[in-house]
């Protein structure tokens, strides 16, 4: 097994001093750092995310496998920094106005860090004009909405027009959360829906694609 | 405040649905918990904003749903009803909104007892809107004192019953879920939560004493039911969702040491523990709250309720009429049956409660550590503790090891997957230092703080 695939190992498992260790030992052996992230890392997420998805481990422990990729992405960002190498993609998430949850939310961010998304979370009970700006000042690509209540779906649809009315037009928005639809999501005139988490990921590669 | 020292009910055949040894009698005359089980219908508004052009397209839904299950109440020979009034966060800002549509509530209420004799009594559950502001001011604030003036203009009102879901904790809770960290877990329920728990119902016991109304109970719903639905997703596993459960009844007793009389909140599944430490009547949500969540306790949740709850529903149109009207008639109906098995004796409600309990308990292990025998169990190991903190240690130790023999015993399924967990939990949990002193040191080093005010939980 090479280093670089020592390194995928450990992420997965979750073992944060062996992801230091190895991430460490890649940079001084002269791997450029967004190669340790696009062939090391991303991998390691991506297979707990499959992991995942068929019901093989829980939330717990995908969240470990995050925190050790973080690990070693403390190490590696300076680097990606001073090089001037930015993610190719930024999401900006939120729960909407008026809705409070942040659970599903949060997941979906730290598996769209796992996947290499710069992810600019805003928190909950925001409201549409701060998904904008937010959107505006990160240059983001992409834009997650979450909500939980029936009487906040209406503020997902406030906000995918407030979207539409400031022209940012090439901005995805995906759209999650229990009473949440695909025939909503057409409705409002979002992008994209994805049932759960774990699909997000999926989903957001997609659109970012498109 | 007393803590509880023992129990109300020591003997599992004891802890059944419709009987409990200290019931509550309301203005009407419903005596809950004294051999009758009452149907408990909850709703809500369909998708729409609430704010001051909508306010009255709102109470319309509310005249129209709480017209529609009255109705219904009275057609179908309801022995009685408990109406519980959930606000929404827009209702607790505006407390006037909330009020005036808890009176909407009580005159269609008073008007169906005069015209046909029905019996009812309105629960009222502001919904915590503390959470609002992140970190969340616990103890003061316009978030604070909107809510109280709605449980006080309500109370006022003739809202007999109040309630919440109240929040204390869930900034360390939520994490503490996906981590799967137990010790979290504990601290946000037993240290920050019963902390909490205590402030705040001794506020709204007050407000009880002062126009004549009972405290009715709290719940562990953002706690135990977010674990359960995390669970019920195969995100965390289904035995950390049933030892959460196991603690989650530390913080919800407080309520009671602080003057609730019960109706306990229907969506505390911990409900039966209150049960069997206090006596009280409980509120519960099984089967027939499907509209609101899935759970896997729809048949054994019944097996000690004085109440049996729909959770929620949204007023849309279904073939067999408005939401309301039709949950309330599935809930006549659950309560029909539960209360012909206690006419037909004690040997005839056992033998409902047994097939109730059985046909859950051995499928999923939150369902294992809710059947009669279990919850003593837990109650037992809760009332032994002298604190909080030791007290949510034992209940889980305790959920762990009937667990664990139950497992071994062939009589309930827990997964190959799932085992490990009892493993880690029980180390997790006996690591633990035996002082809460050094716990709260030890764990205000590894928390999050900035998510909460610290002095709002005397930390």
């Amino acid at each position: 097994m090479s280093e670089l695939q020592e390194l995928t190992a450990a992420v997965e498992k979750g073992n944060r001093k062996e992801a230091i260790r190895l991430t460490n030992l890649l940079i001084e052996a002269g791997m450029p750092p967004m190669d340790i992230v696009e062939t090391g890392l991303v991998p390691a997420m991506s297979n707990v995310g499959e992991k995942f998805k068929n019901n093989e481990i829980f939330v717990p422990e995908m969240l470990i496998a995050a925190r050790a990729m973080k690990e070693a992405m403390a190490i590696i960002q300076p680097l990606l920094t001073a090089a001037g190498i930015k993610p190719k993609y930024t999401a900006i998430i939120g729960t909407v106005q008026g809705d409070l949850h942040d659970i599903g939310k949060n997941l979906v961010a730290m598996m769209l860090k796992g996947a290499n998304f710069n992810v600019i979370d805003i928190g909950t009970n925001v409201p549409p004009e701060k998904f904008v700006a937010a959107a505006k000042e990160h240059e983001a690509q992409l834009v997650g909405l979450s909500a939980l209540l029936t009487t906040t779906m209406p503020a997902m649809k406030t906000t995918v027009e407030a979207f539409r009315t400031a022209g940012l037009n090439t901005v995805k928005i995906m759209i999650g959360g229990a009473p949440i639809t695909q025939e909503f999501a057409d409705e409002i005139g979002a992008d994209g829906y994805s049932p759960d988490a774990a699909s997000a990921v999926d989903l957001a590669n997609k659109m970012v694609a498109a | 405040m007393p803590r509880y020292q023992k129990l109300a009910i020591v003997d599992p055949a004891e802890l059944r649905f419709g009987i409990a040894p200290n019931p509550l009698t309301t203005r009407h005359g419903m005596t809950i918990g004294g051999g009758i089980v009452y149907p408990e219908l909850n709703f809500t508004l369909p998708p729409m904003f609430v704010d001051k052009t909508t306010i009255s397209k709102a109470q319309d839904h509310y005249r129209q749903i709480i017209g529609g299950a009255l109705q219904r109440a009275v057609e179908l020979e309801a022995p009685g009803l408990v109406v519980e009034f959930e606000t929404l966060p827009p209702m607790t800002e505006n407390p006037e909104w909330g009020i005036d549509i808890a009176k909407i509530l009580l005159e269609a209420m008073e008007k169906a007892n005069t015209q046909h004799g029905l019996k009812s009594v309105l629960r009222m559950t502001p919904n915590d809107t503390r959470e609002m502001e992140r970190p969340p001011a616990m103890r003061s604030g316009m978030l604070w004192e909107k809510m109280l003036e709605t449980f006080e203009g309500s109370a006022a009102a003739g809202a007999e019953l109040l309630s919440i879901e109240s929040v204390g904790g869930k900034e360390v809770h939520d994490d503490a879920l996906l981590t799967g960290d137990i010790a979290s877990v504990i601290f946000g329920l037993c240290v920050m939560g019963t902390r909490d728990m205590r402030f705040l119902w001794s506020q709204l016991d007050k407000i009880a004493k002062q126009y004549g109304v009972h405290c009715a109970g709290d719940t562990a719903c953002g706690f135990g039911n977010t674990a359960m639905v995390l669970a019920e997703q195969k995100m965390i596993p289904r035995v950390f969702a049933a030892v959460v459960r196991a603690i989650s009844a530390v913080r919800t007793l407080v309520g009671y040491e602080c003057g609730c009389v019960g109706p306990g909140k229907d969506c505390g599944y911990e409900n039966i523990i209150m049960k069997a430490i206090t006596g009280f009547p409980m509120a519960m949500e099984g089967k027939t709250s499907a509209c609101a969540h899935l759970s896997p306790l729809g048949n054994i949740a019944a097996a000690a309720c004085d109440t049996w709850s729909n959770e929620s529903v949204q007023n849309i149109k279904l073939l067999g009429g408005m939401a309301p009207t039709v949950y309330l008639e599935q809930l006549v109906y659950d309560c029909r049956i539960m209360n012909q098995a206690l006419g037909d004796g004690r040997d005839a409600a056992l033998l409902y409660r047994k097939w109730l309990v059985n046909s859950d308990a051995g499928l999923d292990p939150q369902a294992f550590v809710l059947t009669p025998e279990s919850s003593i169990a837990i109650a037992q190991s809760i009332v032994q503790a002298p604190d909080d903190y030791t007290a949510g240690k034992q209940a889980a130790l305790t959920a762990i090891e009937l667990l664990r023999q139950g497992h071994r015993n062939g009589l309930v399924r827990i997964s190959e997957m799932e085992l490990p967990w009892l493993d880690t939990m029980r180390e997790a949990v006996e690591d633990l230092p035996a002082d809460e002193g050094q716990f709260i040191c030890q764990m205000m080093g590894t928390l999050e703080t900035e998510k909460f005010c610290a002095k709002d939980y005397e930390l």
